[in-house]
């Protein structure tokens, strides 16, 4: 077991550092380094001026000593200073962090205990009426473009049945209290339930051919066959079975939620993260947009690498490949 | 063949025997393809969308870019069908026109994404080592970064708003799958016996790719290949309606969304038709992919 998670740690971290190239490659070829900005807001500065700053910020420096102060510097903690906002982007970071959270936590709780739900119902009863229609809304689940979904929905139910908010987090004014909090639920609604669609979808499918896998194994056969009874086989024989590769799945769904919250926080204007990256990128604030992409990747590292591990322990076979 | 020549001896026609009744593997997989109700739905559908797309120019019911600035916002009607856009525009007409935008991008997307993944796959499965294991790493890195936030920092530094630039993106980035999907198939291929036969004949190793491994690991580049096309096209609508993607004149399904949130007030069928459209089309392709997939795993029974 530790040699297994000793060669997954290695491997993370040789992902990481080629990650780190390849994020630092894009952001050597962002136009608009820090000394384009002062010079462009400050046109009396003299060019030996701008020579000087650009030999202060090492921007002449090659680019593998560049490379390795940045890493330094993101090492510490520091990712630069937002142009738009002239705040740390790590400050900026942790103020939205909290808000994407809460949005991504009620999408996931719903999409995860409803998908899991019907998949698993759906390939009990495989070819049942139940399980075509899973499977069709589960499709198209899937093909539904998020921001298009995001736009019926506002349409529907603060257009023309005007029950939820079009979009923010809270109706300024509203005091603090009770009111207050049921005013934030009532904004989160929408968003929560566009986010969650997709995520169900792909749930519904993976827990049924999970399941349909694990119902069709020997051990199944014979735990049936000794006279157990059906409700017993499906939960300690299938059941747990079909839910250890749901472990990786829960990794390998990760970017896809998060491109999926990028849209939703940009149609909702729900101040998040990716309302944050979404607006970075149209400033031109190319700190503020390369520290969030550099989160998420990471994040997005770090979950696979917890899956894996998690996986190893549920699975002993997997150890000893 | 042997069988074929002993029944001449004996005198006797010989009708290739076996399962498949002696089709071809193509033919078997088409056979099986047309029993599948949902892929022939997809498959159909896709075909339409296409037509629809590239006889734009003699099927649309307006010309490309005729304004009426009198009949702005125009709601769906007998002089047009999905009404009007803030310039006056036909939103049928538009939309044909960008169809075709949308599917290209989605057409040459699914090539490319193919063609590549099949090389690095082949490449990694069949020399393994220290090859594979630098490819394989690269597709892990590639696969950690959420692909939006990306793909809108790309294009934010990518100038240029027009159907080439999100192809290079998409393109970049997309052939990870069929890689791993490829290299899979090639690890498992490269053991067999026809391998070995091909090598003792002095088949070079080029060739021994090409025509005795890629063939066989086919099946299921054509399905990636197949869920590609939808995937593209989402994605550009995703990125254009951000207004990151293709920019305004040039339509896609996705820019015509752009600004239908600003005008869901007073034009809500703006919002409705552009992602019907995108939606039925990812949808039509899942179909296909998903048909071909079943239709051409011979193992599984239909």
């Amino acid at each position: 077991m530790h040699r297994y998670v000793g060669r997954r740690l290695l491997q993370s971290l040789v992902v990481l550092a080629g990650l780190s190239v390849l994020l630092f490659t894009v952001l050597v070829y962002t136009p608009g380094d820090p000394v384009e900005i002062i010079a462009a807001t400050q046109p009396d500065l003299e060019p030996e001026d701008i020579a000087a700053l650009r030999r202060y910020y090492g921007l002449d420096d090659p680019v593998q000593v560049r490379y390795v102060k940045w890493l330094r510097s993101v090492a510490r903690g520091d990712l630069g200073v937002s142009r738009t906002y002239g705040q740390p982007v790590t400050r900026l970071m942790r103020q939205r962090l909290g808000n994407t959270l809460q949005l991504l936590a009620g999408a996931f709780v719903i999409a995860f205990t409803v998908g899991l739900g019907v998949g698993i119902y759906s390939a009990l009863h495989q070819y049942s009426a139940v399980d075509y229609l899973a499977t069709l809304v589960s499709f198209a689940g899937l093909a539904m473009p998020v921001f298009w979904l995001g736009i019926l929905a506002i349409l529907t139910f603060a257009v023309w049945l005007p029950v939820f908010p079009a979009g923010g987090m809270m109706t300024p004014g509203v005091q603090a209290g009770w009111s207050s909090l049921i005013d934030r639920l009532w904004h989160l609604v929408l968003p929560t339930a566009v986010l969650a669609f997709a995520s169900t979808a792909t749930w519904v499918r993976y827990s049924r051919s999970a399941m349909l896998e694990v119902i069709r194994q020997d051990y199944v056969r014979t735990a049936r066959s000794k006279g157990l009874p059906e409700a017993m086989v499906t939960r300690r024989h299938a059941l747990r079975n079909a839910l250890i590769p749901i472990i990786t799945l829960l990794a390998l769904s990760i970017p896809a939620v998060l491109d999926g919250a990028v849209v939703t926080e940009t149609i909702f204007s729900w101040p998040g993260m990716g309302l944050l990256l979404f607006q970075a990128v149209l400033g031109h604030d190319h700190a503020v947009a390369m520290a969030v992409l550099l989160f998420l990747a990471v994040a997005t590292i770090l979950a696979n690498l917890l899956a894996d591990v998690a996986y190893a322990l549920v699975d002993p076979r997997i150890r000893y490949e | 063949m042997s069988e074929t020549v002993a029944g001449v001896l004996h005198g006797v026609k010989v009708v290739p025997a076996g399962p498949a009744g002696g089709q071809s593997y193509w033919q078997v997989a088409w056979r099986r393809f047309r029993k599948h109700r949902l892929a022939l739905v997809g498959g159909t559908l896709a075909l339409g969308l296409t037509l629809m797309a590239l006889l734009a120019p003699w099927i649309a019911p307006y010309a490309a870019d005729r304004m009426a600035l009198g009949a702005r916002w125009a709601p769906p009607g007998a002089a047009h069908w999905l009404g009007t856009d803030e310039l006056g525009r036909d939103v049928l007409t538009r939309m044909m026109y960008a169809g075709r935008v949308s599917l290209l991008v989605g057409y040459i997307v699914a090539v490319n994404v193919a063609v590549i993944g099949m090389l690095v796959g082949a490449v990694s499965g069949f020399y393994g080592g220290v090859v594979d294991g630098a490819l394989m790493r690269l597709v892990d890195v590639l696969l950690s970064v959420p692909t939006l936030p990306l793909y809108l920092i790309l294009s934010a530094i990518i100038p240029g708003g027009g159907v080439s630039r999100i192809i290079l993106i998409f393109t970049a980035f997309g052939w990870t799958g069929v890689a791993r999907l490829v290299r899979a198939q090639v690890l498992a291929l490269r053991r067999l016996e026809f391998v070995d036969a091909a090598r003792a004949v002095g088949v070079s190793e080029a060739r021994i790719i090409i025509r005795h491994l890629l063939p066989n690991a086919m099946a299921p580049v054509i399905v990636a290949a197949t869920l590609a096309v939808g995937g593209a096209i989402l994605g550009e609508s995703a990125l254009s309606f951000l207004g990151l993607g293709i920019t305004p004149p040039t339509p896609s399904w996705g820019n015509m969304l752009q600004r239908a949130q600003e005008y869901i007030w007073n034009a809500p069928h703006l919002a409705v038709f552009p992602g019907l459209f995108i939606f039925v089309t990812v949808l039509s392709f899942n179909f296909l992919g998903d048909g071909l997939r079943d239709a051409l795993d011979p193992r599984l029974k239909l």
